[in-house]
């Protein structure tokens, strides 16, 4: 495996923010929510508003490190029908018309180890995704999924909490590709706001150990928080937010409402503007 | 997904190894900001299960404050009933609390306080594991918040009002069906937010590495005393062991001792609930489930095709739980325990049978093992002799049981 192997669109994006000298806004949606044709529109919807790299939650029954917003979402998609095949095809319809924005599967282990692993890296690769995020396959258990993915070309995106220290931060290093996604609490997504000089401190610290982009997300609601955040990172990652503005513009019976698409990019255009303009200062 | 069956090894009891794995089953899946507090847990608790300070003040707490060791009954009554092998129940439904739960609870309370944690979290099903975990919170004077599905408050009303009394803090969780599955779910959520100074104490030998071999080790106490009581007693080892399994703690308990007597046929009873047969109608993890991943660790799992969990269903809240402990999936694998089901109806039955001609109340759950003691009893010679982990009290259940016969309280 040459890191040429891994010279995914992620590696492409990074490189050119930085040329920029803007951060990247990495948005994340769950495949599926409310329902499989909105999710798409959605995700269509993003680049044109200012998102530089696309998380796509897999939707889980158990989303054990989501707060409430991505738990919904997650059980909203379900509820719709969603399923891997679902979510794969979306990105291949997304790439019919997106050929350069990247596109990173976020989800848990169970749903990729009944697919099976082998298989659903190869099935990612081949529908247009560029990496993974899997909340529980620590390093400890690269051999399971993490090397599989290099393998198929795949970057596997690790996350570094504030509880991983510099003893443990060579290993979620290791193996690590495309970005390190830096999570800005010791939580749960969407819940408690982070402080910003202990990510300031934390984003350093890992920077003496990597070149590689880092993006912080958890938390982060809105556009003065994300360019706060942003300084001295190279990303910023915001779900919880466009989830809830899904849920909020839901009808009454749960169904995509006409505000729907509009809302999350109207949230979208709003975090981009911030990052643009906070860039410039 | 096929696995491959392990060679018959030199000991069944070496388990797991040092990443925490019984065969491919068990391990550490959990969000890295997770990763280093189970390290240290796991760290901490090497270093207490080799410090003979550690073990004296749990057997001190065993011995006078849950009430060990646990007494080997003969059950006669019921032994001429079903007219072949000798019953005998290992009664630990007489520990304080009413079950097998405060061994683990007295294990994992001393390692908080040795580890200088201030808080203990837990999850809680049929509400025995929670009115456990606030048992030795107040006996030792944490604050314990136990999260505990929605569903299952309202369906254990008294084990909520006992954990109130015992000062805990109850958190109903409404994510999901309100279940087992979701309290342990917002229990990790908890933890996460609370790397500092939390302590979680999980109640059955399953989540990722060191719970599944912690719980284990609490828990065989009830091995060990079996052991010799039915040697003392019956002077030589039993033919057969039978446990009921929900996650598997009282059984891995009753069994792990025996794992090297292969002469001792060991049976694991699963909840059959409405029948295997039935879509999502029971939750017999090994015998209607598959290898998957969940709450840290590799176990058989019920789930669709997907990899979503499903719920599962028992007429016993303490055993419905989608997953099994890890050490249970291998000695499935391995052939060493036989695992099979006891549905809602014979489980009722023989709680009333037992409740009839001994004199004792079961839990739902041990009725599920006595169901299946009945079922080989008869098919056993009269010198046969089968040990029951008969881990909990009815006390809770009444209201369930009541309601199941159409009985009014």
């Amino acid at each position: 495996m040459s890191e040429a192997d891994l010279q995914t669109r992620i590696a492409e994006k990074f490189q050119a923010l930085k040329a920029a000298g803007r951060p990247a806004l990495v948005t994340f949606i769950t495949a599926g929510d409310p329902d499989l044709a909105t999710s798409l529109e959605i995700m269509k919807a993003l680049p044109e508003a200012g998102a530089d790299v696309i998380e796509l939650g897999m939707p889980f029954s158990d989303p054990m490190a989501d707060g409430p917003a991505i738990q919904a979402a997650s059980q909203r998609a379900l509820a719709a029908g969603q399923t891997m095949a679902k979510t794969l095809q979306m990105v291949r319809e997304f790439r019919a018309t997106d050929n350069d924005t990247p596109v990173v599967l976020m989800g848990y282990y169970n749903p990729i180890y009944v697919y099976p692993a082998e298989q659903f890296v190869k099935d990612a690769k081949a529908a247009g995704v560029d990496g993974l995020i899997v909340v529980d396959v620590p390093p400890e258990a690269d051999d399971e999924l993490c090397i599989p993915a290099m393998r198929a070309g795949l970057n596997f995106i690790r996350l570094a909490t504030p509880t991983t220290d510099d003893l443990r931060l060579p290993a979620v290093l290791q193996n690590t590709s495309g970005f390190l996604y830096y999570v800005s609490i010791a939580g749960i997504t969407g819940t408690q706001a982070p402080v910003k000089e202990r990510v300031h401190r934390h984003v350093a610290r890992i920077k003496q150990q990597t070149d590689m982009p880092i993006a912080v997300g958890f938390g982060i609601k809105t556009g003065a928080q994300a360019r706060e955040l942003a300084s001295g990172a190279d990303g910023i990652v915001v779900g919880s937010a466009l989830v809830n503005a899904i849920a909020e513009s839901l009808t009454e019976n749960g169904q995509a409402g006409p505000r729907t698409v509009a809302n999350v990019k109207a949230i979208v255009a709003e975090l981009s503007e911030a990052l643009t303009n906070g860039a410039s200062h | 997904m096929t696995t491959p069956t392990a060679k018959t090894p030199n000991s069944y009891r070496t388990g797991p190894d040092e990443h925490g794995h019984f065969g491919i089953f068990g391990g550490r899946f959990v969000a890295e900001t997770l990763m280093p507090l189970i390290l240290e847990l796991e760290a901490a608790y090497n270093e207490a299960k080799a410090d003979p300070a550690f073990q004296a003040e749990l057997a001190d707490l065993s011995a006078h404050y849950a009430g060990r060791p646990s007494p080997l009954y003969f059950a006669e009554r019921l032994t001429a009933h079903f007219g072949g092998a000798k019953i005998y129940f290992k009664r630990d439904e007489l520990n304080h609390t009413g079950s097998h739960k405060i061994n683990n609870c007295l294990g994992q309370i001393l390692l908080a306080k040795r580890m200088g944690k201030t808080r203990i979290i837990a999850e809680t099903g049929a509400g025995q594991h929670g009115v456990a975990v606030a048992t030795v919170a107040a006996r030792f004077g944490l604050p314990c918040t136990i999260f505990m599905g929605a569903t299952d408050v309202e369906r254990q009303k008294p084990n909520v009002f006992r954990m109130k009394l015992l000062g805990a803090e109850v958190r109903p969780v409404t994510a999901g069906r309100g279940t087992l599955k979701d309290a342990m779910n917002e229990a990790l959520r908890d933890w996460v937010a609370n790397v500092d100074d939390t302590f979680y104490i999980i109640g059955t030998a399953a989540g990722p590495h060191p719970y599944p071999a912690m719980v284990r080790d609490f828990q065989s106490v009830i091995g060990q005393e079996a052991k010799q009581q039915i040697l003392e007693r019956e002077g030589r080892l039993p033919d057969v062991l039978v446990a009921c399994i929900g996650g598997g703690s009282n059984a891995i308990g009753l069994f792990h001792p025996f794992l090297d007597d292969l002469d001792v046929d060991i049976y694991g009873v699963e909840a059959g609930g409405r029948g295997l047969d039935v879509k999502n109608g029971h939750a017999a993890s090994l015998n209607g489930g598959r290898p998957g991943v969940l709450h840290g660790n590799r176990t058989y799992l019920l789930q669709d095709e997907e990899g979503q969990i499903l719920e599962g269903h028992s007429i016993s809240a303490g055993l419905d739980y989608p997953g099994i402990g890890p050490e249970h999936a291998w000695l499935k694998e391995s052939g060493r325990v036989s695992y099979v089901s006891a549905t809602d109806q014979e489980a009722l039955e023989a709680f009333q049978l037992c409740t009839k001609l001994e004199g004792i109340i079961p839990a739902l759950e041990p009725a599920h093992a006595l169901a299946y003691a009945g079922k080989i009893a008869p098919g056993l010679p009269k010198q046969a002799i089968i040990v029951m982990n008969m881990c909990g009290r009815g006390d809770k259940d009444i209201f369930a049981v009541a309601d199941h016969l159409g009985m009014e309280i």
